[in-house]
C-alpha cells in the first residue's frame, strides 16, 4: 500500500494542505479542516464503492449520514424516564404495528399466487396502516413531546459511547439501503438517481418532524464525546505539565511569575482545543486508514473484478451466472453503511444533531464533487477528492474576498457594488464547486487519480 | 346550506390552491420532460433555471417600479416577463453551447449529462445568490384580491369565505394560455412535428432531413420560456427565494414521472395529479365532516391523513408508488 503513488500523492497532499493553514491561519483551524477532510473522505469513500466500484448512482446522502447522526442520538444520549412512562408503550405497541404491517406485506407478498389486483391489495393495507398508525400512537406522541418540551420533549437514547453508536449508524443505514434498494435497484441510471433523491428527502421530513425520536428542528445538543472535554484537561495536572514542557522556550523568556503564570494559562487553554481536535484528528484517520485498507483489499478481489465486471457489462456478467440483483443490494448496503458511519463521525465531531441542516447541495452533491474530481473506482481518487473539495469549500471564501478586495480596491467603501460583492462572498464556494466539476468532467473525465486497473 | 358551506370550504382551501399549485407544477414538469424527450437527460440546474429567470424579472421589476412605472392593476413583473425569458433563453443556450454540445456530440451516457448538469446546477446557484442574495423577496404589486373571503361572505350570507388572489387567477389563465401554445405548437405545426419526430427516434429524424442543431435550439428555448414563467407565477403566487426554487425541482421531477418522462401532456397532467394529493391528503377534514354529517356523528379528530409537516413527502411516496408499479409513469410512457 505504502508503495502505491496514489497513496504518496493523496496523503502528502493532505498533510501540505494543513500545514499551509496551520501556518498562515492557525493550528486549530488547520485542525478542524482536517478532521473535516477526513470525515468527507469517508462519505466519499462510501459514494465511491456504490458508484465507483458498481455503477449505482445514489443521490441519497444526505438521507444516510441523517440516519448515522440520528443513531448518535438515540445512542448516546441518556433515557428520558419520564418520557418513557409517558408514552414508552404507545410507542412500542406502534411499533410492534409497524412491524406487523410490514410482515404481512411481505408474507401476501411471498406466499398469494400473482394476480393482476395483487399489488393494489398491498398498496391499500400500506396506506390504512398510516391513519391507524397514527391513531396507535398519536396520543403517545403528544404526551411525550409535552413533557419538558423546551429542554428534552423526547425518548433520549440507551446512553451508550458515542462510538458505539458510529457503529449503529452503519447497521441502520445498512438496512434502510436494503429496504431503498429493493424498491429502486431495478430502475434504470437517471431514474434511481431522481428516485434516491426523493428517498433522502423523505428520511428528512421524518427525522426533522418525529420530535420523540430526534427532537426534530429542535435540535439536540451536548452529544457526548470519545475524547476528554477541554475544562477537564485544563485542570488535569499532566496536560498543564505537557503544555509547560513544549512551551519551555517561551516561557523561560518571560521573567516575571504573575505573567507567567498568566501566559501559561493562556498557552494552556488555547492547546486543549487543539489537543482535543489532534484526538478526533487520530481517531478520524484511523478510520479512513481502515476502511482504505479494506476497500483496497475489496477492490483487488476476486469480488471487486466481479462487481467491476457487473459494471462494464452487466448482460456479460449475468451470462457469466453472476447474480447482478443481489450483488447490486450488497454493494448499495455496503456503501451506504460507510455513508452512515461517516454521517454518525459528523454529528460526533459536531457535537450537536441539527436536523434542519441537512441539505441536498451540502450532503449529498457535494459529496459526489468529491468522488468525481478525485476519481471514480479509485479509493485514493475519492480520499483526494474529499480533502481537495472540502479546502475549496473552506477557503474559497477568504479567496474571494481577497479577489473582491484586489479588484474593487480603488472604489469607495460605501460603493454599493463593493458592499454587495463583500456580503456575498459565501456562494462563491458554490461557483468553485460548479466551475471545478464542469472543468474536471471535461478535460479529465477520470478524475484528478484515474482508476487504475490491475492486470495479472 | 350546509352543503354550500362544505363545498365553498372545500373550493378555498383545496380546489383553489390545488389548481394554482398544480399550475405551477406543470408548467415545470413540462420543461423537464421536453429536455429529457428531447435532449434525453435529466436537467437537475432546472430548479435554478427557474431561480434565475425570476431573479431577472425581479431585477427588471424593481426597475420599472423606481422609473415609476406600473402595470395597473396587474403585478409590475408580467411586463418585465420577456426580459426574464430572453436573458433565460441566452442563459440556456450559453451553457448548452459550452457545456452540453461536447458531450451530446461524443455521445456520452445520461450519467454523465445529469453530472454536468450538477455543475451547472452549482453555477447557477451562485450567480442568483450572488446577485440577488438569499433571502425571501416579495415583488408582488398591483391589485392582491379579486375576491376577500369576507366580501364573499357578506355577498352570499355563507358561513364560510371563498378567497380569490389575482395571482392564483394570473396563474391558471397564464398556464392555459402557454400550454394551449405549446400543445398547438408541438401537434400541429411542421416544426413541432419535427421536434417530436426527433424525440421519437433520433436517427429516422436525421434521416428525414430534421436539422438536430435546430431541434435542439428551440427545446432550450422553450424550455427557458416555461422556466421562467413557471418561476415567476411561483414568486408572484408565494414569494421568490432561492432555495425553495431548488426544493420545487423535487415535486417537478415527481410529477414528470409520473405522467411518463418525455411526455408533456403527461407531465401536464402529473403536476395537478401531485398538487392536489399533497393538498388534499394533508387538508384536515374536521369542519367539512361538521358541516355535512348530523351532528351526533361529527368527528372529534382532525381527520388528517398525514400531518402537513410531510406535504413534500407525499409526493416523493407517489412517485415511489409509480416506479414500482408502472415505470413508465400512470400515462403509457411514450415520448413527446
Amino acid at each position: 500500500m505504502i508503495k502505491n503513488t496514489d497513496f504518496k500523492i493523496c496523503f502528502s497532499v493532505m498533510a501540505v494542505l494543513t500545514i499551509l493553514v496551520g501556518l498562515f491561519q492557525s493550528w486549530g483551524i488547520a485542525l478542524s479542516m482536517l478532521n473535516l477532510c477526513l470525515i468527507s473522505a469517508v462519505m466519499a469513500m462510501g459514494v465511491n464503492i456504490q458508484w465507483g466500484f458498481a455503477g449505482l448512482i445514489n443521490f441519497g446522502v444526505m438521507g444516510f449520514l441523517a440516519i448515522g447522526g440520528l443513531a448518535t442520538v438515540l445512542i448516546s444520549v441518556p433515557p428520558v424516564p419520564e418520557a418513557w412512562s409517558a408514552g414508552g408503550i404507545g410507542i412500542l405497541i406502534s411499533g410492534f404495528f409497524l412491524l406487523a404491517v410490514v410482515f404481512s406485506v411481505l408474507i401476501i407478498n411471498k406466499r398469494l399466487p400473482d394476480h393482476k389486483y395483487k399489488n393494489y391489495f398491498i398498496f391499500l393495507i400500506i396506506i390504512l396502516s398510516i391513519p391507524l398508525l397514527k391513531f396507535i400512537a398519536g396520543p403517545s406522541i403528544s404526551r411525550i413531546e409535552s413533557i419538558n418540551a423546551a429542554t428534552s420533549g423526547f425518548l433520549g437514547g440507551a446512553n451508550l459511547p458515542i462510538i458505539f453508536s458510529w457503529f449503529v449508524g452503519a447497521i441502520f443505514c445498512a438496512l434502510v439501503a436494503f429496504v431503498v434498494g429493493k424498491v429502486c435497484l431495478g430502475l434504470r441510471s437517471d431514474y434511481l438517481a431522481i428516485s434516491t433523491l426523493l428517498v433522502s428527502g423523505i428520511i428528512i421530513t421524518i427525522v426533522k418532524h418525529e420530535e420523540w425520536l430526534s427532537r426534530g428542528v429542535k435540535n439536540v445538543i451536548g452529544l457526548k464525546r470519545p475524547v476528554p472535554y477541554e475544562v477537564d484537561l485544563q485542570n488535569s495536572e499532566w496536560f498543564i505539565k505537557l503544555v509547560e514542557f513544549l512551551n519551555s522556550s517561551k516561557l523561560s523568556n518571560v521573567l516575571d511569575f504573575d505573567e507567567r503564570t498568566s501566559l501559561l494559562n493562556q498557552l494552556v487553554i488555547s492547546s486543549s482545543g487543539v489537543f482535543v481536535k489532534l484526538c478526533f484528528s487520530l481517531i478520524f484517520l484511523s478510520v479512513v486508514l481502515v476502511i482504505l485498507y479494506f476497500s483496497e483489499k475489496a477492490l483487488n478481489s476476486p469480488w471487486g473484478r466481479m462487481m467491476r465486471a457487473i459494471r462494464d457489462n452487466e448482460e456479460a456478467a449475468k451470462a457469466m451466472g453472476k447474480n447482478v440483483v443481489k450483488q447490486h443490494i450488497f454493494i448499495f448496503m455496503l456503501g451506504s453503511a460507510i455513508i452512515g458511519f461517516a454521517g454518525a463521525m459528523l454529528v460526533t465531531y459536531d457535537g450537536l444533531f441539527t436536523p434542519s441542516s441537512y441539505q441536498p447541495l451540502r450532503y449529498t452533491f457535494l459529496i459526489w464533487v468529491m468522488v468525481l474530481l478525485g476519481g471514480t473506482g479509485n479509493n485514493y481518487g475519492a480520499i483526494l477528492g474529499g480533502f481537495v473539495v472540502w479546502f475549496i469549500w473552506i477557503q474559497s471564501a477568504p479567496f474571494a474576498l481577497l479577489v473582491i478586495n484586489i479588484f474593487t480596491s480603488h472604489l469607495d467603501e460605501t460603493n454599493y457594488i463593493k458592499e454587495h460583492l463583500l456580503n456575498s462572498v459565501p456562494y462563491f464556494r458554490y461557483l468553485m464547486m460548479g466551475l471545478g466539476l464542469l472543468l474536471v468532467m471535461r478535460y479529465r473525465p477520470k478524475g484528478l487519480l484515474p482508476e487504475k486497473i490491475i492486470k495479472n | 346550506m350546509d352543503f354550500l358551506n362544505s363545498i365553498i370550504l372545500l373550493t378555498n382551501f383545496i380546489i383553489v390552491p390545488g389548481i394554482t399549485y398544480g399550475s405551477q407544477l406543470a408548467l415545470g414538469a413540462i420543461g423537464v420532460t421536453l429536455i429529457y424527450g428531447v435532449l434525453r437527460f435529466a436537467n437537475f440546474a432546472y430548479g435554478d433555471l427557474m431561480a434565475f429567470g425570476t431573479m431577472i424579472v425581479i431585477l427588471v421589476t424593481w426597475f420599472l417600479q423606481s422609473k415609476g412605472i406600473t402595470f395597473g392593476l396587474l403585478p409590475t413583473a408580467l411586463l418585465a416577463l420577456p426580459v426574464g425569458i430572453l436573458l433565460t433563453i441566452a442563459v440556456s443556450l450559453f451553457f448548452d453551447k459550452t457545456v452540453f454540445e461536447y458531450y451530446r456530440n461524443k455521445k456520452s451516457d445520461p450519467v454523465t449529462f445529469i453530472v454536468v448538469s450538477l455543475g451547472i446546477m452549482f453555477v447557477l446557484n451562485a450567480v442568483v445568490r450572488i446577485i440577488i442574495g438569499p433571502n425571501d423577496i416579495n415583488f408582488m404589486d398591483g391589485h392582491k384580491f379579486i375576491m376577500k373571503a369576507r366580501e364573499f361572505k357578506q355577498m352570499t350570507g355563507l358561513n364560510e369565505g371563498l378567497a380569490l388572489k389575482s395571482t392564483q387567477v394570473i396563474t391558471l389563465i397564464t398556464t392555459i394560455i402557454t400550454c394551449s401554445i405549446l400543445f398547438y405548437f408541438l401537434n400541429k405545426t411542421k416544426t413541432g412535428k419535427s421536434m417530436r419526430a426527433y424525440s421519437n427516434n433520433e436517427d429516422l429524424a436525421l434521416l428525414s432531413g430534421i436539422d438536430p442543431k435546430k431541434i435542439v435550439l428551440l427545446t432550450w428555448i422553450i424550455v427557458s420560456i416555461l422556466a421562467t414563467v413557471a418561476g415567476t407565477l411561483y414568486g408572484l403566487d408565494k414569494s421568490f427565494k432561492p432555495f425553495t426554487y431548488f426544493n420545487n425541482l423535487l415535486p417537478i421531477f415527481a410529477a414528470t414521472i409520473v405522467g411518463g418522462i418525455g411526455n408533456p401532456l403527461g407531465a401536464f397532467y402529473g403536476g395537478f395529479l401531485i398538487a392536489f394529493s399533497e393538498i388534499g391528503l394533508t387538508y384536515a377534514y374536521k369542519k367539512f365532516f361538521k358541516y355535512i354529517m348530523p351532528e351526533s356523528l361529527e368527528p372529534s379528530t382532525l381527520i388528517q391523513f398525514i400531518s402537513t409537516d410531510y406535504k413534500f413527502a407525499i409526493s416523493f411516496a407517489i412517485l415511489i408508488v409509480v416506479l414500482i408499479f408502472r415505470p413508465n409513469g400512470i400515462f403509457k410512457g411514450k415520448v413527446i
